[in-house]
């Protein structure tokens, strides 16, 4: 069976890139056992980092809430299995390259004992926003790797005119293949939980959109459609090119609608989320299981027999590794995420979470080419998915000029990595952009901080001169009353003054 | 288990600017191999001349900047300013000119902008031009072409390489016994003698379209120019401007007067066009960058070669088109931005 590709937008460029994606789907998703001790981030999402509420010495059960967010814009971290919290501390984190974070440890006590709970009934009987906050207690995130939270994002998407729930099955990165692995075996699941975002969004179409290189994925979503029959949701396949699942290129591509730049598929009335992160949401809806594991692959030539596991948040990389046959000989880099977009870490003693959905080791990563000058070929700008011209933003890198950067673009670069790849002078554009972005943002920063520098100094002026002028207006007054109340009223006021003073 | 830290990209380009000026230089190969059959060996010694000249040129520069001058050297592209160079030129031209035109276009038109990638203006032409108006009467001096009826004589190596050097015939030959003028010339001083164009292809030296022997020449260059195309070194939206640009102003003169407008086929084969189209306006370096602006630079090169042709006091006009568009190239780039995803039509953000 393959789905239909009509109807589909354009994206403008994007690679072709080698899959890799076979070493790490030829066996099904195995477990990694549970740990005996787990380090739980408390930053693992998109906003600010959660507090936890439990302490020191306290024992936890599987899925119990250890820490919960305190501004607009988080979620919730829930113990992945029982046992004891030995420690709140800083651990290196793979978000930091293998810098430290503050993380909760839990040593744990093997039982894997669950904290008592049930699931909604009927989650239909729900209000989208009951069952928004319902979604928002399970700690689940964007699995696809921005580990945005998904409960915020629902919300925000309910003030908008929302048409579309897409399902990004598309996985375009080389070496990752876990959403494909899911799809093949919780197909079932995945399309439960979209049929539970659909009731939270209150929308009528789903698109589940599946690269054409992902038959097995396609068939059994496919099958799995068929018996659910609900006509509500459309299977989509796409041609294999990266980066098209990004989340605005896939908007592009299915409903031909551009996101504009600095907004948000909701904009124009969709909203994506990725097919792990619908299955989080069924676990979480309908079998109570809050977001405390996830599907990794484990994959590239460092790794003896690469393969997807499923391994509780909190589980050492280096627990994972093992569980596919360990390190070959030569392993030397290890990347967290896919080739293109995934960030290099030095250690592998830092914990799985939610947002890590591949560990990539490789050997010999060709030397870094020295960087030549830019002879404008032009090949990056044929390649961008948001028809950049990389080679003009570099330019303005280079002469830091921000006005010209903004003109041509630069914060609407994705940092997809397509330029690095085609360029003959090999620069690295993307880094360079994204260090362009910093100093944008900076500079934004202070800009915002010297305009409120200058209000408050505006208004300090003006209360100064208001005061200065109340206090005059109030001498001339008492002048006045003086004038006008004569000689008794000076003895009356004095008189009290006498009093007042004896009092004392 | 500790790793080593790297920056993205994981995965290294494949391409590399030294590869991509080496196949410029492979796809030239035809049309060189051609050139030598029809005008004698005098090519290799230009390119002998304009290759040592420009690379020494580049190293010196380099030197002087106080950079290793290898960075600049490994990427080939003073070969292709020397090998483009030695196509502009006559199979005879004594050494002196060919090394300022080298000179002058590595180390004033390239790196006195900055070297590689910063050079506004082509350094071939701009070499080829400096020495276009210094040695007027050296850049003349094309040999026939060698097609067995054409009653000319013709120069041995040993001749050629005497004439290179010193800029000397053999006693007994004079110009006029080996050298004639170019078709374009031939063309021009023509028509300003009021001769018909049927009257002028007349000359023996005319073939189907062009010169014979340059339209042999033209062929081998464009296919070495698809090449590049197929190979995406190339885009194809310059060569469609440089033909286009040239042709429908030639073809609508031609439908209008044929009796003063040589046909465009004449204009396709003659001079420069084809080494222009593939070759020389497709510098990426000196050529404005967005698709649509590389189609517009490319049709001002063919609209300027034209008019300079038809007009103008030379008989080629490509060089000059060439310079002359390389100024246009920022304000080409600046109109011609494309259309980012998410902004407005007008290319502003949409909010």
């Amino acid at each position: 069976m393959t789905a239909p590709t009509y109807d589909l937008g354009k994206l403008h460029g994007g690679l072709r890139l080698p899959a890799h994606k076979r070493e790490s789907t030829a066996s099904p998703i195995r477990d990694v056992p549970v740990p005996s001790q787990l380090v739980l981030p408390i930053e693992q999402h998109v906003g600010g980092p959660a507090q936890p509420v439990i302490g020191v010495g306290d024992h936890v059960l599987k899925g119990q809430l250890i820490a919960e967010p305190d501004g607009e814009l988080g979620a919730p971290v829930h113990a992945s299995s029982s046992g004891t919290v030995v420690a709140i501390e800083q651990r290196p984190v793979s978000r930091r390259h293998g810098e430290t974070a503050p993380c909760i440890v839990i040593e744990c006590d093997g039982n894997d004992e669950a904290l008592p709970g049930a699931a909604i009934t009927d989650y239909r009987k729900l209000a989208p926003a009951e069952l928004q906050l319902r979604i928002l207690d399970g700690g689940i995130v964007g699995l696809g790797g921005a580990v945005f939270p998904t409960a915020q994002k629902l919300m925000q998407a309910r003030m908008c005119n929302i048409e579309y729930l897409i399902l990004n099955g598309v996985e375009c990165e080389p070496y990752i293949s876990c959403d494909d692995a899911l799809m093949r075996e919780r197909a079932a699941e995945i399309l439960s939980g979209a049929q539970v975002l659909m009731h939270a969004l209150q929308v009528d179409v789903c698109f589940v959109v599946v690269e054409s290189d992902k038959p097995e994925a396609i068939q059994r979503l496919g099958e799995v459609l068929a018996e659910l029959d609900d006509e509500r949701i459309v299977l989509k396949q796409v041609p294999t090119i990266y980066p098209s699942g990004g989340e605005d290129q896939l908007v592009q591509l299915v409903t031909n609608r551009e996101v504009p730049s600095g907004g948000l598929p909701t904009d124009v009335g969709c909203v994506v989320q990725n097919v792990g992160t619908a299955a989080a949401v069924h676990d979480w809806v309908l079998r109570n299981e809050p977001l405390i594991s996830r599907v990794t692959t484990v994959t590239g030539d460092g790794v003896q027999s690469p393969a997807n596991l499923r391994a509780r948040i909190g589980t050492t990389i280096e627990n994972v590794v093992a569980h596919a046959g360990g390190y070959t000989d030569r392993a030397t880099h290890m990347i967290i995420g896919g080739p293109m977009t995934g960030r290099s870490i030095t250690t592998d003693e830092v914990p799985l979470v939610k947002a890590s959905n591949c560990v990539l080791v490789l050997s010999e990563l060709p030397d870094i080419a020295e960087e030549l000058p830019c002879i404008r070929c032009g090949d990056c700008a044929a390649v961008c998915p948001v028809q950049l011209q990389p080679q003009q933003l570099f330019w303005y890198t280079c002469a830091d000029e921000e006005s010209k950067l903004r003109d041509y673009g630069l914060t609407d670069c994705i940092e997809c990595g397509c330029c690095d790849l085609v360029c003959p002078s090999h620069i690295p554009l993307t880094a360079d952009f994204r260090k362009a972005k910093g100093r944008m943002r900076e500079l934004a920063d202070e800009k915002a901080r010297a305009e409120r520098a200058r209000m408050r100094f505006e208004a300090r002026n003006v209360r100064i001169l208001g005061e200065q002028r109340e206090r005059d207006a109030e001498l001339i007054r008492q002048k006045e009353s003086a004038k006008v109340a004569g000689p008794a009223a000076i003895a009356e006021i004095l008189k009290r003054k006498q009093n007042k003073d004896d009092s004392e | 288990m500790r790793f080593e830290r790297r920056e993205a990209p994981y995965w290294s380009s494949r391409t590399s600017v030294a590869s991509l000026m080496l196949q410029v230089l492979a796809a030239l190969v035809p049309a060189a191999v051609a050139h030598v059959w029809f005008f004698g060996p005098g090519f290799i010694f230009n390119l002998l001349v304009a290759g040592i000249f420009a690379v020494a040129g580049e190293a010196l520069v380099m030197w002087l900047r106080g950079r290793p001058p290898e960075v600049a050297l490994s990427d080939y592209s003073a070969l292709v300013t020397a090998a483009l160079l030695a196509f502009a030129l006559p199979s005879l031209t004594p050494w002196w000119v060919t090394a300022t035109g080298a000179l002058f276009g590595v180390i004033v038109a390239k790196h006195l902008y900055g070297g590689l990638g910063f050079n506004i203006f082509n350094p071939a032409m701009a070499g080829y031009v400096v020495i276009l108006v210094t040695f007027p009467a050296d850049l003349n001096l094309w040999v026939a072409p060698r097609m067995g009826d054409i009653d000319y004589q013709y120069l041995t190596i040993a001749q050629t390489l005497v004439f290179t050097l010193t800029g000397n015939l053999p006693d007994a030959l004079g110009f006029d016994a080996i050298s004639r003028a170019t078709p374009l010339d031939i063309m021009k001083t023509g028509l300003n003698s009021l001769a018909t164009v049927p009257e002028i292809l007349a000359n023996p030296i005319m073939g189907d379209f062009g010169g014979r022997g340059w339209e042999w020449i033209g062929n081998f260059l464009a296919i070495g120019g698809f090449w590049l195309l197929i190979r995406k070194i190339i885009r194809w939206q310059i060569p469609l401007g440089v033909g286009l640009g040239l042709l429908v102003p030639a073809t609508i003169m031609y439908l209008v007067g044929p009796g003063t407008n040589p046909s465009p086929g004449f204009h396709l084969f003659s001079g420069a066009t084809i080494l222009c189209a593939f070759f020389i306006a497709t510098d990426p370096v000196s050529a404005a960058t967005s698709p649509k602006g590389r189609f517009i630079y490319g049709l001002g090169i063919g609209f300027l070669a034209w008019s300079i042709r038809r007009w103008g006091s030379y008989a080629d006009g490509i060089a000059f088109a060439v310079l002359i568009m390389n100024m246009a190239v920022p304000a080409i780039d600046y109109l011609t931005r494309p259309h980012i995803v998410g902004h407005d039509k007008r290319g502003d953000v949409s909010d």
